[in-house]
């Protein structure tokens, strides 16, 4: 195949197909500056879960050290894959998700209480976690397909639509309000950066608003005491709105400079629930104070900057949009963390990413990391609108 | 349309887009940073002490209680090591197995077993709870060799009130316990477990002197309360050290005396001073019992005991003087300008009154008798006679005058203040007009008249010295090795005539000393020690006609209850009073017969151990005037 260039068009002047280019070549074309930017993050990260443990690798810190190796490793790996390939397979991917997410499902009803998650062994796989990078391929791929002429018709909205309330209505009767919200959310920023009317969104959010009331109905007791407790955290300081009240004490006062690394009395005397994981922003607002916590929110900033470039500069629309899709996905993380913890959001049990505690998250995290990269890689490869040209069934 | 100019058109679109979700992006990552500036830096003082509430905690260390001393210094309450046993749940791995360890080293029952098990449920892991508490130190020394094999156990020193009298000086010193719910005020010290605070006694009256002052400790804690480390300490200081004006050898003395009746009180006044020497009541009680925790039917033992162990009759058990109210009448006749020697009655065994005849003690009659011989011989007609003449307003007025009908205000709690009648009293009280009969009854003591046994020993102290004697426990108190001494004030003169007092004490002094007085065999025979004083025989039932008919019942046929009270009170030594003393045996008969016995016992004594005159302890200061106890009210 290699030589053949049987593509309809002739490839623009200066632009070369990457198609065929070796695994050293792709190696310089990784954007280093992207991941020098999630190792720093990835390293703030196990410092706090250093000084959470009271300055012990025990029995946080090494095991990230161990998933954040395992993830870099899938990272480059999912980076190097040719964009075509998660074009091709974008939709399977989705669907397997899906199963996995109605496999948890049945199998959590049946097992007790409420299980997210399929035991692999060596770590735990939460199929809401993988959907969220499944549901953002897969809507990138469907929008590739449509025309900017074609975008207007509310009828083709109708099956991408489908594909975000079945898996989200699955993650919220699990019930996990945070992801839920999460997979909404990042799906929009796909229909948005794909074109679809502005007023469409207004009266999706109207919809939303309005139907609070009844969607208040089908919340459970705790979550619906998560969101009376943001709304008035004092009322029970130390039942239910504890955490909040804790999270605003402890980040309140690390001041300016902050108290010092390992020195944060609020969360070394366990007053900072969730120290390890949903509050560990707090944590490290305690330690490094206001600069510090600004410092991480501009590395992210520049992580955020770094994916939306990337979408930018590649050449074909499904690129564009996952790219657009997973930046997005890791902005909400960001942002409803901290907004959370900070008090401006109710608590929805969103983690830090790279930061937190926990596998499921880093590994999406750094696979959605991996998917951007091979975005950037193979920023010049261009697909038809109606689908991978048949020569590359078996060229690759 | 070329796949290059669609994709042209849609990335238009698309770089759209992303600029807006950019400037979304950045805007509310800017409004995260401006929340930060806000949590952080416009309100960071304010969680800052939010933080330091959560972090640091004040834990108060309870003070020593002050030791309580008599007059000499001796210590008649101080504080005894306590050694408790407690146990850590989450230092021991199996609690039942330590608890059976334990049973091999000291008793430790089912009940407590049980208690301790409920006990650690109930409580968080790291929370000590008592095992045992009061171990002898050889139980103590028996548990620290084998600590090691009893895990989450340890042995804590606290303290416990030690008590050197027992039960001989519980009315005086009273007794501590743990606070109840309603006296708790705020103060923070008083919630302090296993805290105590007076409930009677001079531990009451002066428990804010015993208490001492609490310290306290800075400790950080975690999330769940645990202590971290300290951070900074303030010990407490203890409390003042309160010093009596009792011999605690004259106390148990006189405590030990009374034992002989089965309900009596007694108290011996320095009349110079109006040092509280001794101060006598049985049945008394154990003040130790309180302090670690009174079973209930203990309790219920002590409370409706029908003698009343918790009462210190002393001060607030109120009797009809009887005939030892006949002084007040005496001085009351004299101050009219009757004459001691030359003011006779006759007196035929009663007096009538309208249709009421009022009896003499003696049915036959003392005869033609003065004043004196009244006094001595205890005729009752002589005051009948005198007391009509009178009226009760001027007789009340003496005896206001020699302290009876209030309270004389010594420092314990409780003191009752008898009852001296007038007119305004009875419309008051009873309605209707005052009757010149009941003037009659009160002459005797009898009646409506009421008094306590320090009022009597006051009223005695006050006729011999003709000074407002008042009566006090405490002489000072000691402080970081210093005494503070409130001093005595001079007592001002009660403007009595000396010559009045004078033939008031030698009809006292007939009444032991010569041989038709009441009290004959009950005279000091010691010479320089003799008393002078009056017996008293004051009735609790009324005397009727048919019985005195049929001939008065005598105090042993009646049921105990119906008996007469058995009074005394007396100076000594009769050439210059130093001591009063006042006696009441409740329903133990005659005067003479039971209570001159017992004063004269106690006055014999004070003299031998001549305890006036001995050094007390040296308080080296003088309270300033602010600081004056005595005389309280």
């Amino acid at each position: 195949m290699a030589g053949s260039r049987p593509i309809c068009y002739p490839p623009p002047a200066g632009e070369t197909d990457q198609e065929g280019a070796s695994l050293l070549q792709k190696f310089w074309q990784v954007n280093w500056g992207l991941v020098l930017l999630i190792l720093v993050v990835s390293a703030v990260g196990l410092a706090m879960l250093y000084s959470a443990a009271n300055g012990s690798l025990d029995p946080w810190a090494l095991a990230q050290g161990r998933r954040l190796v395992l993830g870099l490793g899938a990272m480059f790996v999912v980076a190097f894959l040719d964009i075509r390939f998660w074009f091709r397979f974008g939709y399977l991917f989705y669907f397997c998700t899906l199963a996995l997410l109605v496999g948890v499902e049945v199998m959590g009803s049946v097992g007790m209480g409420a299980k997210r998650w399929i035991d692999l062994g060596f770590f735990q796989l939460q199929p809401s976690e993988l959907m969220k990078i499944a549901i953002v391929m897969a809507l990138a791929r469907y929008f590739h397909g449509i025309s900017t002429g074609d975008i207007r018709r509310s009828s083709l909205l109708i099956v991408p639509l489908l594909m975000v309330t079945v898996p989200s209505a699955l993650v919220l009767r699990q019930p996990d309000l945070g992801t839920a919200l999460l997979l909404i959310l990042a799906s929009g920023a796909v229909f948005f950066c794909a074109g679809v009317r502005i007023w469409k969104f207004a009266l999706a959010t109207g919809l939303a608003l309005a139907s609070i009331p009844i969607g208040w109905q089908f919340l459970r007791e705790y979550q619906r005491d998560r969101v009376l407790n943001f709304l008035n955290p004092e009322k029970d300081p130390l039942g239910a709105g504890y955490h909040i009240l804790q999270s605003k004490i402890t980040l309140g006062s690390g001041g300016l400079f902050g108290k010092g690394f390992m020195e944060g009395p609020q969360s070394h005397l366990n007053f900072l629930p969730e120290k390890h994981t949903d509050f560990i922003f707090t944590m490290l607002g305690e330690e490094n104070g206001m600069i510090g916590a600004i410092a991480l929110l501009l590395l992210y900033g520049l992580i955020l900057l770094y994916g939306m470039a990337i979408a930018v500069r590649a050449r074909n629309q499904f690129a564009r949009l996952m790219a657009m899709g997973l930046t997005a996905n890791l902005f909400l993380y960001v942002f409803i963390n901290i907004a959370m913890v900070t008090g401006m959001v109710p608590v929805v049990g969103v983690p830090l990413p790279l930061i937190s505690y926990g596998g499921t998250v880093m590994i999406t995290i750094l696979v959605s990391f991996g998917l951007v990269m091979s975005v950037w890689i193979h920023r010049d490869i261009r697909i038809p609108r109606h689908g991978v040209p048949p020569w590359f069934g078996d060229g690759i | 349309m070329s796949i290059v100019r669609e994709d042209r058109e849609r990335h238009k679109t698309f770089l759209r887009r992303v600029l807006m979700l950019g400037c979304a992006k950045g805007a509310l990552l800017t409004a995260l940073a401006g929340r930060l500036y806000y949590l952080q830096i416009l309100e960071g003082e304010k969680y800052k002490t939010l933080a330091e509430d959560n972090r640091i905690s004040l834990r108060l260390l309870s003070p020593e209680r002050g030791r309580i001393l008599d007059r000499f210094g001796a210590a008649v309450a101080d504080n005894r090591d306590n050694f408790r046993v407690l146990l850590v749940r989450e230092l021991a791995p199996d609690v039942s197995e330590t608890l059976r360890r334990l049973g091999q080293l000291i008793p430790v029952s089912d009940y407590d077993r049980k208690r301790v098990l409920r006990d650690i449920a109930k409580k968080r892991a790291f929370v000590p709870v008592t095992v045992k508490e009061n171990l002898a130190w050889e139980q103590v020394a028996r548990i620290e060799g084998r600590i090691a094999d009893l895990p989450g156990l340890s042995i804590e020193r606290g303290n416990s009130r030690n008590y050197e009298y027992g039960a001989d000086m519980a009315h005086v010193l009273g007794y501590v316990a743990a606070v109840s719910e309603r006296e708790l005020n705020g103060d923070p010290l008083l919630e302090l477990p296993g805290f105590r605070i007076g409930k009677s006694g001079i531990e009451k009256f002066y428990d804010y002197e015993l208490r001492g002052a609490a310290g306290a400790k800075q400790v950080e804690i975690n999330a769940y309360g645990r202590e971290i480390r300290e951070l900074s300490r303030k010990e407490a200081s203890s409390g003042k050290e309160v010093v009596l004006t009792i011999d605690s050898g004259l106390q148990v003395f006189v405590q030990q005396r009374l034992l002989s009746e089965q309900s009596a009180a007694s108290v011996v006044l320095d009349i110079e001073t109006g040092d509280v020497l001794a101060l006598g009541s049985i049945p008394s009680f154990s003040p130790t019992a309180f302090d670690t925790g009174l079973s209930q039917g203990q309790w219920d033992a002590l409370v409706n005991n029908p003698m009343f162990p918790l009462t210190n009759k002393a001060i607030a058990g109120a009797y009809a003087p009887g005939s030892a109210f006949k002084m007040v009448v005496a001085l009351a006749a004299l101050a009219e300008g009757i004459s001691p020697e030359n003011y006779t009655v006759f007196c035929n065994g009663h007096i009538t009154l309208g249709t009421a005849r009022f009896h003499c003690w003696k049915r036959s009659g003392h005869g033609r008798v003065n004043m004196l011989q009244s006094l001595q011989h205890s005729c009752d007609v002589f005051y009948y006679n005198v007391s009509r003449h009178l009226g009760i307003g001027k007789i009340a007025a003496m005896a206001e005058r020699l302290g009876l009908g209030r309270p004389v205000g010594i420092d314990l709690p409780g003191e009752k203040g008898g009852l001296v009648p007038s007119r305004g009293w009875r419309e008051a009280n009873i309605g209707g007009p005052w009757q010149v009969g009941e003037t009659l009854v009160a002459s005797i003591g009898q009646g409506f008249v009421l008094a306590t046994p320090l009022q009597l020993a006051v009223m005695v102290a006050r006729i011999a010295s003709g000074r407002a004697v008042r009566p006090c426990l405490a002489r000072g108190y000691r402080e970081l090795g210093q005494g503070y001494g409130y001093g005595v004030p001079p007592f001002e003169s009660l403007n009595i005539s000396q010559s009045h007092l004078d033939s008031v004490l030698k009809g006292m002094d007939l009444v032991v000393n010569d041989r038709g007085g009441t009290a004959y065999r009950a005279r000091i025979k010691e010479r320089g020690w003799e008393m002078a004083g009056k017996t008293a025989t004051s009735q609790v039932r009324r005397i009727s006609l048919e019985e005195r008919q049929a001939g008065v019942l005598q105090n042993d046929s009646l049921p105990w209850r119906r008996r007469d009270h058995a009074l005394f009170v007396g100076v000594a030594p009769l050439h210059r009073p130093r001591y009063s003393c006042a006696v009441v045996v409740e329903h133990g008969g005659s005067g003479a017969a039971v209570a001159a016995p017992i004063c004269r016992d106690i006055l014999t004594e004070v003299q031998r151990r001549n305890t006036a005159g001995r050094e007390a302890l040296v308080l080296e200061n003088t309270v300033p005037p602010g600081l004056f106890r005595r005389g309280a009210l």
